[in-house]
């Protein structure tokens, strides 16, 4: 065994305990195990990867990596540790930044490693020489593509830019003609490499990644951090297919593949077709109902809503991203355990869209400390919406339209949706009668079993949780 | 508040009227539902002995808040049938009458309430829109009496429903066959499939089956060209549906011992489904209830409120009164839907009625308005459309996706595929070749490794594979220290932020697990 066959092994053992790990993610019983394979993989990785390096470069060399990396996990922990769960979105979408910027460093030095020299240089074979060419390219289009769509993305989660979609003329054409420059320069470069070549597809797939996450609205969000997500891992394999390396290619791809998965199952839940995501721009059909109002909606008090809740048989929490952005879920958790300990059955229906991450709202929950088996994903309870006595919607609006259901020609139509209508009682927690994300005009708000609760979702609850503390004496009192 | 008066206007009175048609049972307001039109702000004024029928003294009503009297004076007048022309003459001018009407039959009643100067709004035209579900008159009583239908099969037939196996023998399951599966239709067959019954059920709507199927029938599907429905009704069949369907009812009246039929297409005389030859060809016994007899009947031979048996024995039930035969529940849902539209027509909860119509319910229920006849009121599309609606284009139709290509695309694609590949593979250097087999191996196993993921853990999975995907350090561990300084400051910034991710994602995805707890 030499040192080489050693690392060799070891990327091999590391790439199957990053399968265990993703296989152990998908089950709540197993995740914290998957978490600890994923790091004992990554370790296992890293510690292989420096031993050999360490063989061919300088004791100096080997300090900047150590340093590089305390510095990196230093900043990496301090994060992780501080972050609010709220902002979950942001830091994904740029921790997957990140990864795309890396991924054009490397492309970067790769070309400054061979093809600056020409033809003196001696690290790859000759006949190898033009696909690493295209190899070169492959890796920086990717990795630049992730890494500006991953900062548009986190500007529009953290509302630094306007989370709208912007609409240039021929978008469709743009991205298009983006595809097509890029392949035009990659033959070039492998014809006859040079550095302004390397120069012009870096800053067209910046400016690409830039284009297509900034045509895609909002609350198309789940499907975008997810498709990045797969698009980091590409970006990784693409690095493994530049330096030969099998572990960066299984790991990338097996990235890749699981993300590009999880986008499918968010598009299913929003009835979007696939292709229309990876292309960029999907959301943008323009409102066809538009704002115009569809009747009067009824107010409801916070105390009122107290006594519905307090007389409920079965109450069902439909949450979304405005729990979020109003830090609601502690009160909504307090909630919960009361009414429970009232005898009051309490569920959540969680839309596989609600928020701006795929299981946003879960993990809200989760750090509530919501017990996770009465948190029920849409298809697990939307048939029982019409025996449930109240449904409380807090902060949700398009995956409870509907409009989606009804009408064809919604923007939304043929969108699965929280049927929470059918419900006796519907109250709904909102600021304003202002459209939800899409745009689209909410018939729900004015149906006569509906009553809007409006102001700040957290203010709400609070108020609600002391009406159930202190019962109107001349409530009480009532027959 | 110019031009407003400031004083609140007394409420209005909405009056109960009892039912003056023979063997009518219902009324159309319960001692529950008074305090529904109470809390809208109402008064309520119900006349002697109005819900005797259905089991409720006048003490009840009085004791629900409503007062006993002359409803035929009230503001606002509640009845289920529509009145005769002796009631007509009762209303006050000006007063608003509410019941079940039959605009499309009866002009000459519609001719007679606008000259008597009155509003009036008839139940039986609220539109099917998933909004005015809750005061859809014609739903509930549908369904009360599809279920009844099946009771008064099972009155007379001499069987069970349900096969058994007893010590003195087996006994089989009856078979039942419904015919039209609208709401009369799915309540029996679901009572037919409760009570044990082998049941099977036809509807020109293919659209339909799945519903049979949840109810626990068999869909059988008559094999023709049919127009899909746009406005959640039935519509007239095809001479092409029609002669298919006229095999397959022989074919079943023979087989089955009860048929409930319960085909009725809006304003126009019931479609015939059953020939007197087809209940000849049933086996003595049988039964079958045609709850279309008061519009002409699906079944030569059956009489309108009366029971009737055949020379080869088969009882032929022709009630029209099912939904009354369970007086107390039907005058319950009547009453809450009659509620339902006065919350509609009261947006103040204030006492006082007022119709909108910009509003296509409101526009929809109002057959005449202050003397002036207002139906019909323009056609409304509802949700019942399938998928097809005259909104969507038809070049969406045929919009690829792996669900709808058939399967000689989808291994004509697969194929195309592995030939690309195979080809790449083999005219590519060794060592990409080697590259390329581990790629697509792994991306195999990416796809499947998650396959059943939990949907609570989507957030958890993402923010591990980020910290997996900071495996790309990797190729700027191999590359820092070689070749110029640039390179290494390159590889240093890329190793620092990779750094973050790994050890970032690793730890905020264990934050995130350890909050996860079970109740």
């Amino acid at each position: 065994m030499t040192s080489l066959t050693a690392a060799h092994a070891a990327d091999l053992v590391a790439a199957l305990l990053f399968i265990l790990s993703l296989a152990g993610l998908s089950q709540h019983r197993t995740s914290r195990a998957g978490v600890v394979y994923g790091i004992a993989g990554m370790a296992l990785a890293l510690t292989a990867t420096v031993v050999v390096a360490s063989r061919s470069i300088s004791a100096g060399a080997v300090a900047l990596i150590l340093l590089a990396m305390a510095l990196g996990a230093a900043i990496g922990l301090w994060r992780a540790r501080r972050v609010e769960m709220t902002e979950m979105p942001e830091l994904i979408a740029v921790l997957h930044s990140f990864v795309g910027l890396a991924a054009v460093l490397v492309g970067w030095n790769s070309y400054l490693e061979v093809e600056r020299h020409g033809a003196a240089q001696t690290s790859v074979a000759a006949d190898l020489l033009s696909i690493h060419h295209a190899e070169v390219f492959i890796g920086i289009f990717i990795g630049a593509v992730t890494f500006t769509g991953s900062i548009v993305a986190y500007l529009k989660l953290s509302a630094k830019i306007a989370s709208r979609p912007l609409v240039l003329p021929g978008k469709n054409a743009l991205n298009l003609g983006a595809l097509g420059a890029f392949v035009a320069l990659t033959a070039w470069f492998t014809a006859s490499p040079s550095l302004g070549l390397m120069v012009a597809v870096t800053v067209l797939a910046l400016l690409l990644g830039w284009h297509l996450v900034a045509s895609i609205g909002g609350g198309d969000m789940p499907v975008v951090v997810s498709m990045l997500n797969s698009y980091s891992g590409w970006a990784a394999a693409a690095a493994g297919f530049l330096l030969d390396n099998n572990l960066l290619i299984v790991t990338g791809a097996l990235v890749g593949s699981s993300g590009a998965y999880l986008s499918y199952i968010m598009c299913r839940a929003m009835n979007r077709s696939f292709l229309s995501v990876i292309a960029g721009g999907f959301g943008i059909e323009a409102p066809a109902s538009g704002d115009a109002e569809q009747g009067e909606h009824h107010e409801i008090s916070a105390r009122e809503t107290a006594e519905l809740l307090a007389a409920a048989e079965s109450v069902v929490i439909t949450p979304g991203y405005g729990m979020a952005v109003a830090q609601a879920q502690h009160p909504v958790a307090d909630l919960t355990r009361r009414l429970r300990e009232r005898g009051v059955e309490v569920r959540f229906g969680v839309h596989p869209v609600a928020g701006r991450l795929p299981g946003h709202m879960n993990v809200l929950l989760a750090e509530a400390k919501v017990p996770y088996d009465i948190v029920l994903e849409m298809d697990e309870i939307n048939d029982d919406f019409a025996r449930t006595s109240v449904v409380l919607v807090i902060g949700a609006n398009d995956t409870v339209n509907p409009a989606a259901l009804d009408d064809p020609a919604s923007p939304i139509a043929g969108m699965p949706v929280l049927k929470v209508w059918e419900a006796e009682r519907v109250v709904v927690f909102k600021r304003s009668m202002a459209s939800g994300y899409a745009g689209v005009q909410n018939p729900l708000f004015f149906r006569d079993n509906t009553s809007m609760l409006f102001g700040d979702a957290k203010q709400s609850v609070d108020q609600i949780l002391q009406s159930l503390d202190t019962p109107d004496p001349a409530l009480a009192a009532r027959p | 508040m110019s031009g407003y008066d400031s004083s609140p206007r007394p409420p209005q009175r909405v009056g109960v009227a009892a039912e003056s048609e023979p063997g009518e049972t219902r009324v159309a307001a319960t001692p529950a539902t008074v305090r529904g039109l109470l809390a809208l702000g109402y008064d309520v004024v119900v006349e002697p002995g109005a819900g005797a029928a259905s089991g409720f003294d006048d003490a009840a009503y009085e004791a629900a808040g409503a007062a006993v009297g002359d409803a035929w004076a009230a503001d606002v007048v509640l009845k289920v049938n529509a009145p005769s022309d002796a009631e007509v003459e009762r209303l006050r001018e000006g007063a608003t009458l509410v019941g079940l009407l039959a605009p499309a039959q009866r002009p000459e009643l519609l001719a007679a309430l606008a000259a008597r100067g009155v509003t009036a709004l008839s139940l039986d035209a609220v539109p099917r829109i998933s909004r005015a579900q809750s005061m859809d008159v014609l739903s509930s009583m549908a369904n009360i009496a599809g279920y009844r239908a099946v009771i008064e099969a099972a009155h007379a037939f001499g069987r069970f429903f349900t096969g058994q196996v007893t010590a003195a023998g087996k006994v089989p399951p009856a078979k039942v066959l419904v015919a039209g599966a609208g709401v009369a239709g799915l309540a029996a067959i679901g009572a037919a499939s409760s009570l044990g019954a082998i049941v099977r059920a036809t509807d020109p709507r293919p659209e339909v089956a799945d519903q049979v199927r949840s109810l626990g029938g068999e869909y059988l599907a008559v094999e023709a060209a049919q127009e899909a429905s746009s406005d959640g009704y039935a519509k007239a069949t095809s001479a092409d549906y029609d002669r298919a369907a006229a095999a397959l009812y022989r074919a079943q009246a023979a087989d089955v011992d009860i048929v409930v039929t319960t085909a009725l297409i809006p304003g126009r005389p019931a479609p015939k489904l059953l020939t007197a030859e087809d209940v000849a060809a049933m086996k003595p016994g049988s039964v079958v209830v045609d709850m279309a007899a008061a519009q002409g009947g699906n079944v030569a031979g059956t009489v309108p409120g009366r029971t009737v048996v055949t020379d080869n024995g088969v009882t032929l039930i022709g009630y029209t009164d099912l939904a009354s035969r369970l007086p107390a529940q039907a005058s319950q849902l009547f009453g809450t839907n009659l509620v339902n539209l006065l919350k509609l027509l009261t947006p103040g909860k204030d006492g006082q009625l007022a119709i909108d119509f910009e509003d296509v319910v409101q526009r929809a229920v109002t057959v005449v308005r202050d003397g002036e006849t207002t139906w019909p009121p323009p056609p409304v599309a509802v949700s019942a459309a399938p998928a097809a609606a005259p909104a969507a284009p038809p070049a969406a139709a045929p919009a690829p996706g792996p669900s709808r290509m058939t399967p000689a695309v989808r291994f004509g694609l697969i194929g195309a595929g592995m030939l690309a590949l195979f080809l790449l593979v083999a005219f590519a250097p060794p060592q990409l070749a080697e590259n390329f087999t581990v790629f697509a191996l792994a991306v195999v196993i990416g796809y499947y490794v998650i396959g059943k993921v939990h949907h609570a853990l989507h957030t958890p999975l993402m923010s591990v594979t980020n910290a997996i995907s900071g495996i790309v350090v990797i190729g700027a561990l191999l590359q820092i220290g070689h070749e110029s300084t640039l390179v290494t400051v390159l590889s240093f910034v890329a190793i620092l932020l990779t750094s973050v991710n790994v050890f970032g994602g690793f730890a905020v995805t264990r934050r995130m697990l350890s909050m996860f707890s079970k109740g």
